[in-house]
Formats: structure tokens, sequence, C-alpha cells
């Protein structure tokens, strides 16, 4: 194995201490993991109590209200995921750092996925079980939520680098990242609607997975572009 | 008048190109007096730095 | 070559040829509009299918193609700016971006309006072309948000640039999502869009509106950078010597 020379930064060891860190920080202040979670199942039970309790409305609704609530309750964690370390100051820290850029904003995003997308996937099941979804689907629906909440944090994090540092943030983030997150959503929620409907879903989870690709190797670099932008 | 009516679809055609019309001149409208509006400010702002020296 | 290039980033060059543009790109733009609205209204023979409705096309098609242009000139112009730090460029995409939203504004409401007596209704989720378009107009709503919300013009720049690029990415994902999406949902017959399939009497005049479009488009954002152009030099020489020139500059 080839011993890196003490000018290149290790990347790998970069990532994973910026992932540690950030986790560390999130299980200091479980409030930031665990409120988008409540929120997510809030929406959830929000649209039985609005549009009544019938098992046919529910199992054709399901699918489309689970994942709307993901995208929300991703976006509302997105708001903080470069706050804190802009207003202590360790975003600039972390510009001036050796580690390229996009590495740093990829960790970021990676923990920020572990720490809402992730566990956003796993109580799914459970909300999906009250819209009488049968285990099959809810297998489709964790796979595309899996694959969809990469997809909703990476871009999602473009969007919080752009807006880091600005009054109105929240509503302007909002803005910003729905109308990029639209096609996520479309395929995600449709694809668990034909499973559902006993029709073939492959496409859609293909789909997704393609984008996640995509996104995952373009999405670090416009946040890295961006965080750039925000802080000169 | 057949024509104006467009086989009773009439009303959706004319107000189709009624409403490009009115949105393009509006906007254009718009810019020309912002545009206006701008170059006034600067000049005022410029002349009256040029009185002052 | 390079001296052409080179005058054509300096701003107060830019200025001044915007300016003896705007009637090369006007005339003709009103010459093909007028000749296209007149043929597309009077001489094109009703489709066989929608009647005289069809006829909304010839300023819906050119809307919505001006509208997908409009983005990607948005996109590149701010892929040259942060590429090259010309902040001419930047500029041209500041202009762009309310002009783009006007057209997107155009081809949904004249797409509604010709839903209205096709599908007997003014909004079809169903049709693919129409919700790629809201979706577009939502993307420009963003881009303007942003813009507005950044006091510091460099900074705003160079954000909306990576914003338009991260979106024409974007634009062709919803397309062919949409695409898919819709035809899950058995959706409507789509509008026709002009080809080969299309009668020349019909073809003609949309080709000319497209291209008269096309025209009025440069204009019209000839005026908008122009605008753009002066209110980023106000505090350059170029600028003062100009506006206490007896000709002005206006």
């Amino acid at each position: 194995m080839a011993v890196p020379s003490p000018e290149q930064p290790r990347i790998l060891v970069g990532l994973v201490a910026m992932v540690r860190r950030d986790l560390l920080l999130a299980w200091k202040r479980p409030g930031d993991v665990l409120n988008p979670l409540f929120f997510f199942a809030m929406v959830c039970t929000l649209f039985p109590l609005a549009v009544g309790p019938s098992a046919e409305q529910l199992t054709v609704s399901g699918p489309g209200v689970l994942w709307v609530a993901a995208l929300l309750s991703t976006l509302l964690s997105l708001n903080s995921l470069f706050m804190s370390d802009h207003e202590d100051g360790s975003l600039d820290q972390l510009l001036v750092s050796p580690q390229p850029l996009p590495v740093l904003a990829l960790s970021k995003t990676l923990a920020h996925w572990l720490t809402s997308g992730l566990p956003l996937v796993l109580i799914s099941p459970l909300l999906a079980m009250t819209y009488r979804m049968s285990t099959d689907i809810v297998g489709v629906l964790m796979l595309t939520l899996l694959l969809g909440t990469v997809c909703l944090s990476l871009l999602g994090s473009i969007g919080a680098a752009l807006t880091v540092g600005l009054h109105r943030g929240t509503a302007l983030l909002s803005l910003l990242i729905l109308p990029l997150a639209m096609p996520v959503l479309l395929l995600g929620a449709n694809t668990v609607s034909l499973a559902a409907g006993g029709e073939p879903y492959a496409t859609g989870i293909w789909a997704l997975a393609g984008y996640a690709v995509a996104a995952l190797s373009l999405a670090p670099y416009a946040t890295a572009a961006a965080l750039r932008i925000s802080n000169e | 008048m057949d024509t104006l009516a467009m086989g009773n679809y009439g009303v959706y055609v004319w107000s189709c190109f009624a409403l490009t019309l009115i949105v393009i001149v509006f906007s254009d409208w718009r810019a020309r007096a912002h545009h206006n509006q701008v170059y006034r400010d600067m000049e005022v702002r410029i002349k009256a730095l040029e009185d002052r020296q | 070559m390079w001296k052409f290039f080179h005058q054509l980033a300096s701003p107060p060059h830019f200025y001044r040829l915007a300016a003896t543009l705007m009637p090369w790109l006007a005339v003709p733009a009103l010459l093909l509009i007028a000749y296209g609205t007149y043929a597309g209204l009077f001489l094109a023979s009703p489709d066989y299918q929608q009647g005289d409705a069809f006829r909304i096309i010839y300023v819906h098609v050119p809307s919505a193609y001006l509208s997908m242009m409009a983005y990607m000139f948005m996109a590149i112009s701010g892929a040259i700016g942060l590429i090259w730090r010309l902040k001419l460029a930047h500029a041209v995409g500041a202009a762009a971006a309310p002009l783009g939203a006007a057209f997107t504004f155009l081809a949904l409401v004249t797409g509604s309006i010709w839903g209205r007596p096709m599908w007997g209704t003014w909004w079809e989720w169903g049709d693919p072309r129409l919700t790629s378009e809201l979706i577009l107009l939502f993307l420009y709503f963003g881009y303007m948000a942003l813009r507005s919300s950044i006091d510091d013009t460099a900074k705003a720049d160079k954000a909306c640039a990576v914003l338009a690029l991260v979106g024409v990415v974007n634009v062709v994902v919803v397309h062919y999502s949409v695409e898919w999406w819709s035809s899950l949902h058995q959706g409507q017959t789509l509008m026709k869009k002009g080809g080969p399939g299309m009668d020349a009497d019909m073809l003609y005049p949309l080709l000319a509106m497209i291209l008269g479009f096309t025209f009025l488009f440069g204009a019209l954002l000839a005026r908008r950078i122009r605008t753009e152009v002066l209110y980023r030099e106000r505090r350059t020489r170029w600028v003062r010597e100009m506006i206490l020139s007896p000709e002005g500059g206006r």
C-alpha cells in the first residue's frame, strides 16, 4: 500500500473525521434529529384527519402522502446543515483546510443523510402500516425513500450552501429546493403507487438510482462552489 | 364575422393573442421606464457631484 | 477576432452595441410576428380535429420555446461568468430571468386557455408539457428570489449562476420524469406540435412566429441588459463621462 506523502491530505480520513464530528454534534443535540422525524410523523397524521379514514382512500394516497411528508421533513432539517458551522466560524476553517472542499461538502451531506434521511427510512414502515400498506409495498417504499433521501440531501446541500448566512433563509431555501426536488418526489411516489397497483415498477427504481448516482458525483462540486461564493 | 368567431373558439383564440400582446408590451414598457429612471437618478447624482467640485 | 471578443466584453462598448442592435432585432421581429399572426389566424386552414382552437399554438409554442431558451441562456451566461469571470455575462443572466419568467407565464396561461375547450378544464395535470412549464416557472421564481435576497451584486451573480446550472440539469430530468409520469396516468392527447406532419400553411406561420419571438426576445433582452450594465457600472468613469457628454447615453 502506498503511503501518502505528508502534503497530500488523506481524503478518506478527512471524510470520516468530518462525519464523525457531525454525528457527535447530532448526538449532543438530539432535537435536531428528532424534530424532523416528529414532523414527518405528524404530516402523515394530518392527511387521514383531513380526508377521512376510509381504507381505499388511504391506500391510494398513502405513497404520495408519505413521500410529500418525507420531502418536507428533509427540507426542514436542511436549513441547519451549514448554519451552526457558519455561526461559530468553523465553516471558515473548513474552507481553508487542505482537504478538497467537495469532499468536505460530501461528508457534511453524508452526515446530514445519516441523521435525517436514514432515520426517516427506518420509521417509514411504521407510518406506512397505518396507511394499510402490505409488507411488499413497504419494502418498495423503503427502497425508494432510501434512494430518494440521498438525492434530496445532495440537492438540498446545494441550496443550503447557497443560502447560508442569508436572512429569510428558510423560505428562500424551500423556494430553491422544491422545484429541484419535484422529479425525485414524482419518481419515488409513483414507483410506490405502481408497486401497490401490482404493476411493473423497476423503471422508477432505476431512474431514482441513476439520479442518486448522478447527484452523488455532481452535487458535492456544486455545494463546494456555492460554499465558496457564500463565504467570500 | 365568421373569421372573428373562429368556429366558436373565438374567445379562447383572441384572448390568448391579446394576453400575449399585453404581457410583452407591458413588460417592455416597464423595462423602458425602469431604464429611464435608473438613468435619471444617475444623471441627478453625477451632475450634483460635478457642481460641488 | 480576439479584439472583437475583448470589445464585446467591455461594458461601454456593449452598452452602445446593445442600443444599436435593438432596432435590428425589433424590426425583423415585428415583421415576422405580423406575418405569423395574420397567416396563423386567417390563412391557415382549421385543424381537422381541433378546429380553430389550434391557432392558439401560434402564441403558445413560441412562448414555451422561449421559456426554455431563456433558461438555457441564463445557465450558459452563468457558466461563462463563472469560468471566465466575466461580469457582463452575469448581467445578461440577470436580465434574462424576468423575461424568461414572463414567457413561461404566457406559455402556461395560453396552454391552459387552449385546454379549456379541448379538455373541458382549465388545468390538466396529466399533460406533461404544462406540468413541466409550471416547474420551470418555479425555477425562475427561485432564481429571482435568490438574486433579490443577496445584497452584494458580485456574490448574487455567482450564487445565481450556480443555481441556474443546477437548474438546467434539472430541467432535463423534469422533462423526462414528467413524461414518464403522464404516460402512467394515460395523459390526455398532447397539444399538436409543429413537425413534418403539419401542413405547410399551418407550419410556415408557426416557424415565422418562433423566429419572430426569438428576435423579439433579443430586442427585449437588449433593453434589460443595458439597464443592468448602466446600474452595475454606475460608479465608473465611462458612465460619468457618458452622462455628462452633450449627447447623453440613454
